[in-house]
């Protein structure tokens, strides 16, 4: 699935839920179904700033695409995570980078979280697109590396 | 069975009192607003917002300085207000109350004009392990800047302050002790008349923010021979960006001022300024007139309704809450002193405070999550934050009721 086609169907997904305790049962679930990441990667290193609660995110490459992986102590936060990663993980460097993410604002997640929340949340997106960047420009240079 | 406590009729009326504070009537996510963040900041009654508007609509006009019918009745009434609050705390004179923005001005005050005439190189100022960063900070900086030291008054697993400790840390090197009667984070009530007269002893001087107490019990400066007491306008039903700073006389004629302007001078030349009387040494600049006339209007609000009155239907709620609050499965209290006020802190399980708050903020309930800006409170207890429900007049038991469930609710769905 393409991310704009993850994004439209969590924006559906969401649709559905009338009320917005209905919306963070479903948070919440996603929270605790997330992959959790490896315990040695929660490492300072990878804990974002800007979060209120505590997040670890760790990246790795396979076969050419990012792969997330996270975690929070925070239920709710876990569960915003991993729609996160379940609309970034797996694809390039490249669609990563370039992505639109307009679900955030169409689930109505802006208006809805509390700011503390909402700003964690931009800068998980901003550490995860600039992961994205910094594999770019390293696989960038190394190609123009062998090109000379 | 369960145990139904005794609820003593209240001397409050407390319907009656709801039915003034225009902001409880609002409905929040379209469910009435249940409002147990009181410790942050109280809603303001009808009079308090009716006496902002009458202000300017009315009387506004600056202070002090000008000879016409409006800057006299605008003085009248900043100095009126003064008098209000000086009664409500039985100071002596109305001159020992300086309007500040608030118990942190008011404490940055003290740090700074009696770090300058009076600490030197090796002194210690005394603060205790459950400050309010606003009661840390200001003698940080200034012990930084003095050559001083700071030190501080342990507490136990209950929170509450370890007396035999602070008589340990007194001695001639200690040069001021600034502690809260009521800590905002765990809601301990200190032993204050213990810790002032031990001072005194010794001769030390005591700054209490009283930013936590002033609302719910009643404070009399001259009974407590206290020497600094601060606290804010907002978390006692009134305005905003006003608040109290009470000074014993003689410490304030002693104290150089904080800031320099205008009304605080008598004269000013280029060589030299003498500096103006109390309370105006202390009030450089314009100050907030309808912020201090309202606050006026606040106090005169609570002096009706009774603070003693207040302080018995606030000590039902805390008890009625206690219990309530202990049939939540999985839920401890952060700060369990025999003595405690206003607010109760604690936590769900493993549950992380924020998840539990956010879930309750869905459910109409305001409460509030974090460190309370106690780190250090938080460091000793070993956790990120506390849930905090805080009461105020217009509390009801219905509201705990709510509390209660919201947080049963809330639990289900993070466990």
């Amino acid at each position: 699935m393409t991310i704009k086609e993850t994004q439209d169907e969590l924006i559906s997904d969401f649709s559905f839920m009338e009320n917005w305790m209905d919306k963070y049962e479903y948070i919440i679930q996603l929270g605790k179904d997330l992959p959790l990441i490896d315990e040695k990667y929660k490492t300072p290193d990878n804990l974002i700033k800007g979060c209120q609660s505590q997040v670890w995110l760790h990246t790795e490459m396979i076969d050419g695409k990012l792969v997330f992986t996270a975690d929070s102590d925070a239920v709710i936060t876990k569960g915003l995570i991993s729609l996160m990663v379940s609309v970034l993980s797996n694809h390039t460097p490249k669609e990563i980078t370039e992505a639109d993410l307009y679900f955030i604002e169409a689930i109505g997640l802006t208006s809805h979280l509390s700011p503390t929340r909402s700003n964690g949340l931009l800068s998980m997106l901003k550490q995860m697109k600039m992961y994205a960047f910094a594999y770019q420009a390293t696989s960038q240079s190394q190609k123009n590396g062998t090109e000379l | 069975m369960q145990h139904v406590p005794d609820i003593t009729v209240p001397a409050l009326d407390v319907e009656k009192i709801r039915r003034d504070f225009p902001l409880l009537q609002e409905k929040v996510y379209g469910l009435p607003l249940v409002y147990l963040d009181n410790a942050a900041t109280t809603q303001k009654p009808q009079v308090v917002l009716d006496a902002l508007e009458q202000y300017y609509t009315t009387i506004n006009s600056n202070v002090h300085r000008g000879v016409h019918h409006l800057s006299q009745r605008a003085t009248d009434a900043y100095e009126g207000a003064r008098k209000i609050i000086a009664s409500f705390i039985n100071a002596q004179k109305p001159e020992e109350v300086i309007f500040t923005k608030g118990t942190t001005d008011g404490i940055n005050l003290v740090a700074n004009s009696f770090g300058r005439s009076v600490i030197k190189p090796g002194d210690i100022v005394l603060v205790s392990a459950m400050e309010h960063h606003s009661n840390i900070v200001p003698w940080q900086i200034m012990c930084e800047d003095r050559g001083a030291e700071l030190q501080v008054i342990p507490m136990n697993e209950q929170g509450e302050l370890l007396m035999d400790q602070f008589s340990a840390l007194l001695n001639d090197r200690v040069k001021i002790i600034a502690v809260t009667w009521v800590s905002n984070a765990l809601g301990t009530v200190n032993p204050v008349h213990e810790i002032i007269s031990r001072a005194h002893a010794r001769n030390i001087p005591v700054l209490l923010d009283a930013a936590q107490a002033i609302q719910h019990m009643p404070v009399d400066v001259q009974e407590l021979d206290v020497d600094f007491l601060v606290f804010s306008g907002h978390k006692l039903y009134g305005p905003t960006g006003i608040g109290v700073l009470y000074g014993k006389e003689e410490w304030l004629d002693k104290l150089p001022p904080y800031q320099g302007g205008g009304d605080m001078i008598k004269t000013v030349t280029f060589a030299k300024t003498i500096y103006n009387v109390l309370p105006y040494k202390f009030e450089a600049g314009t100050p907030d007139i309808s912020g201090a006339i309202a606050l006026g209007t606040a106090v005169e609000y609570v002096q009706k309704a009774g603070i003693e009155n207040i302080q018995q239907w606030e000590e039902q709620l805390m008890e009625y809450a206690t219990q309530r609050l202990q049939e939540v499965e999985g839920l401890r209290f952060i700060g369990q002193a025999k003595k405690k006020s206003g607010a109760i802190s604690f936590l769900v399980d493993d549950i992380h405070p924020y998840d539990l708050g956010e879930l309750l903020d869905k459910q109409g309930i305001a409460i509030r999550t974090g460190h309370h800006c106690a780190e250090p409170v938080m460091s000793a207890f070993c956790i990120p934050g506390t849930v905090r429900a805080s009461f105020a007049m217009y509390t009801t038991m219905e509201d705990i009721d709510k509390l209660v469930a919201g947080i049963q609710k809330a639990a289900s769905m993070l466990r």
